[in-house]
């Protein structure tokens, strides 16, 4: 090995990938995740939150005789099954397979609908039994945080639906499948956080 | 392509670069390994199968399991060099994460310990 390819192959160590600029969509995935994770800092401050005031309940009621486990479940299954069927859509339309793709998102799409409407039901359930965000500091914060995760799903489902629509109008192209992988990234980033709720929440409260 | 052009390339998070039939299998695996980690948080909690002082503590080594088990095969975030930018940029959430959490926790804790005692309603 000569001086020269020694000094060659330092430059492309030193540059990453063998000279030149990263393809976009490295670029644009790299630059998502960034934002993923400073939106699961900002989740941080509220679990802070909640860590702090949960045992704040000024005489109302107490995460043990709130929560309903068995809700709690289904929520937790229909996040992780829509996790895998985002992956798998994903995965379709990197293969360039459109009607596996629209199947698996329409799954996506209904999994995350139904987490929402018994998370709802359950916000409802509680307001009606008194137990809004206004009775205590316990409560305040248990809104706010999995409020704040039901609004991500939220913006996640709007999200999907423009994406869906994208690809019937555009097809796969590279500019879509980009979208896409962000998209995806955001769906799979909830799930994580759902855990964290799951876990700090639910589990410990109802104990 | 190469050998070392392929060590060398960035890889994004989310994407798995290479494609074969092993995709699909990824996350399957993920999906079992999972549901294994949330049914056994489920049973850590509502059974005494634990030593019941214990029960935050495995309730959050699940948690991370399962959250590793996420990372690895939905998010396809591995240890190879061609994922050493997501990794670095994950290692820094997860620090100021840690920093708020624990340290909310720590400072509240402290105040609460010198809080005067109050008058109870």
């Amino acid at each position: 090995m000569t001086i020269a390819t020694i000094d060659t192959l330092a430059t492309e160590i030193v540059r990453g990938r063998g000279g030149g600029p990263a393809p976009t969509r490295t670029i644009v995935a790299y630059g998502f995740w960034i934002f993923i994770l400073s939106d699961i800092v900002m989740f941080s401050a509220l679990f802070a939150a909640y860590a702090v005031l949960s045992g704040n309940t000024a005489g109302g009621p107490t995460a043990r005789n709130l929560f309903n486990l068995h809700n709690v479940f289904i929520e937790t299954a229909c996040l992780l099954f829509s996790s895998y069927t985002c992956g798998l859509g994903m995965l379709s339309a990197e293969r360039r397979q459109p009607a596996r793709f629209l199947l698996f998102a329409a799954f996506t799409f209904a999994l995350g609908a139904a987490f929402l409407t018994v998370e709802i039901s359950e916000f409802a359930g509680m307001v009606r039994a008194g137990a809004g965000p206004a009775r205590s500091a316990f409560l305040s914060s248990f809104f706010t945080l999995v409020g704040m995760h039901g609004a991500h799903v939220t913006t996640g489902l709007l999200w999907l639906a423009y994406t869906v629509a994208q690809v019937l109008v555009k097809g796969l192209r590279p500019v879509v499948l980009r979208r896409l992988a962000c998209f995806s990234l955001f769906w799979h980033a909830l799930d994580i956080v759902w855990i964290g709720v799951l876990t700090l929440v639910y589990l410990m409260g109802a104990r | 392509m190469d050998g070392y052009e392929r060590v060398f390339d960035d890889r994004s998070p989310g994407v798995e670069q290479q494609e074969s039939t092993a995709n699909f299998l990824t996350y399957t695996v993920g999906l079992g390994l999972a549901i294994a980690a949330t049914i056994g948080s489920f049973i850590v909690s509502q059974t005494d199968l634990l030593w019941p002082p214990g029960v935050p503590v495995g309730l959050i080594v699940l948690a991370f399991a399962q959250i590793g088990v996420h990372l690895v095969f939905f998010l396809h975030l591995g240890s190879g060099p061609d994922n050493t930018n997501n990794i670095l940029a994950l290692a820094f959430g997860v620090l100021i994460v840690f920093l708020v959490i624990t340290g909310s926790c720590w400072i509240i804790a402290n105040l609460n310990d010198n809080m005067m005692p109050m008058p109870m309603r």
